[in-house]
């Protein structure tokens, strides 16, 4: 897991509360309307996307930049390769 | 015998159409909307048409409307859903002190989880003072849960200016309209609330079907955890028939409620005046003009309401004590205590809600049967003709 810190991203993509697998659907539809380069920016309560997340960028072609921890939540980087 | 109903507020029958757009949702379109082949996509489709309907009935975006099995579980899920994903934020929310039991226990909850509740006061007439709720909020404040009608003294709350103060101050605000949806005009962006709670009890569709509207941003705790129905906020499959329901009782709401807030305001005022002119020692509870257009609530001096409803159902009228969750209670109502209403006077509390089915004759059937119950049950009663209760000023017949 890679720790990173005040990464800027292009979207924001707002899953806190929201239940599993929320965090593995809503990724790729928002991935759609971005452009290739730009930063999708996860944040999630949901510790199981921490393998999750990583796993899904793997198997979908997608870069994961890292994992930044704040006191409400998680927020992963996602890089839209293609 | 004919029957007069006059509880709308309890349950209104559900309209033939709204039946008849239910019933192929049992049997001939029974599919779950979850499921990836076509029986499910299509549900899933008329489900999203349902959420639009909805959605156009106040105002506001499909994709905020979430569907819930109540409104006391949209109330739940809008006070215990903010207040648990916000209390790193801050552990303190207000409510008034005249909320729907499901507002108000779900705060006596989150007391128990450490979180503090300011119960508002309300006036005479029910009503909020803006000024009072400004001075409540502190730094921890995070969310105001304000009715925007009281559904036992149909007062409406002063809710765009209430809101206004929250905005100002990044909290967010919920209204329980359960009691309003479908009786008056409500558009959430004309009212600037984030979350507005609503039934199909109120609205000529089933019970067991209900809605809570989020402004899409607000994060909300859910209630119910499993799968991902409701975009990840409520788990459990879909209540399809009572979805469909629900959306077909908003598209009707939606053409007849003009006509249905003249029409059912000028049966109330008739109901009123008649019940002032022929009956006196009689206290018309919650605000002379801001109520609900079809809501007619008295307390009657010396007389048990209980007693008074089963009068009335002897001669075919029905109607209501108070709160039809909490007129089993025993219990003098929180409400008529909040408004000031003294316990003895309080326990003659009579409400009528009235709907559009209603008709002039039926009104004038109650003025007909009514005063004669109520001094039936004064002459039996031990307290009439003792030293008279104190009204308060300017709401005394």
């Amino acid at each position: 897991m890679k720790f990173i810190k005040d990464i800027p991203a292009d979207e924001t993509l707002d899953l806190v509360c929201r239940m599993c697998p929320m965090h593995l659907l809503e990724p790729g539809n928002k991935l759609k309307c971005m452009k290739k380069g730009q930063v999708l920016e996860v944040l999630t309560d949901y510790d199981g996307a921490l393998e999750d997340i990583p796993e899904w960028c793997k198997k979908c072609g997608q870069e994961f930049i890292g994992i930044e921890e704040d006191e409400e939540c998680y927020k992963l980087y996602i890089k839209k390769v293609k | 015998m004919n029957r007069v109903y006059l509880d709308h507020a309890s349950a209104t029958p559900v309209r033939k159409q709204v039946i008849e757009a239910m019933l192929p949702y049992f049997d001939q379109h029974f599919g779950n909307p979850s499921a990836v082949y076509d029986i499910g996509s299509k549900i899933k489709q008329v489900m999203e048409e349902q959420r639009e309907r909805v959605a156009n009935l106040i105002g506001a975006k499909p994709e905020d409307i979430i569907f819930t099995s109540s409104g006391a579980e949209a109330n739940n899920l809008a006070i215990k859903g903010v207040a648990l994903s916000g209390q790193k934020k801050g552990k303190h929310i207000i409510i008034s002190a005249i909320e729907h039991h499901s507002v108000l226990n779900s705060a006596r909850f989150l007391e128990r989880l450490d979180f503090e509740v300011t119960f508002l006061p309300v006036d005479q007439y029910g009503m909020v003072d803006p000024e009072r709720l400004r001075n409540a909020i502190n730094p921890e404040t995070i969310l105001v849960s304000i009715m925007h009608a009281n559904n036992e003294i149909g007062t409406i709350e002063p809710i765009s200016e209430l809101a206004a103060i929250c905005k100002e101050k990044g909290i967010f605000f919920h209204t329980d309209a359960v009691a309003s949806v479908g009786n008056t005009k409500i558009d959430v962006n004309e009212l600037n609330v984030d979350l507005l709670s609503l039934s199909g009890v109120s609205l000529g569709a089933p019970k067991g079907i209900g809605a809570l509207y989020f402004r899409k941003k607000i994060r909300l705790n859910p209630l119910i955890h499993g799968g991902i129905q409701e975009n990840g906020r409520r788990a459990g499959t879909e209540n399809v028939p009572g979805i469909v329901g629900l959306g077909k009782a908003a598209e009707l709401a939606m053409e007849e409620l003009p006509e249905k807030m003249i029409y059912v305001r000028k049966l109330r005022d008739r109901l009123i005046t008649g019940i002032h002119e022929k009956v006196d020692k009689i206290k018309l509870t919650g605000h002379p003009e801001n109520r609900l257009p079809g809501h007619a609530s008295f307390c009657f001096e010396a007389i048990e309401g209980e007693s008074l409803i089963f009068m009335l159902v002897q001669s075919g009228i029905y109607a209501n004590t108070g709160s039809a969750c909490a007129s089993k209670a025993l219990k003098t109502s929180p409400v008529l205590v909040a408004i000031g209403v003294q316990p003895a006077l309080a326990q003659g509390s009579v409400v009528f809600t009235l709907d559009n089915t209603n008709r002039t004759e039926e009104i004038d059937s109650v003025l007909e049967k009514l005063p004669a119950a109520v001094n039936r049950l004064r002459m039996l009663s031990p307290l009439w003709g003792k030293e008279a209760p104190v009204y308060s000023e300017g709401v005394c017949a």
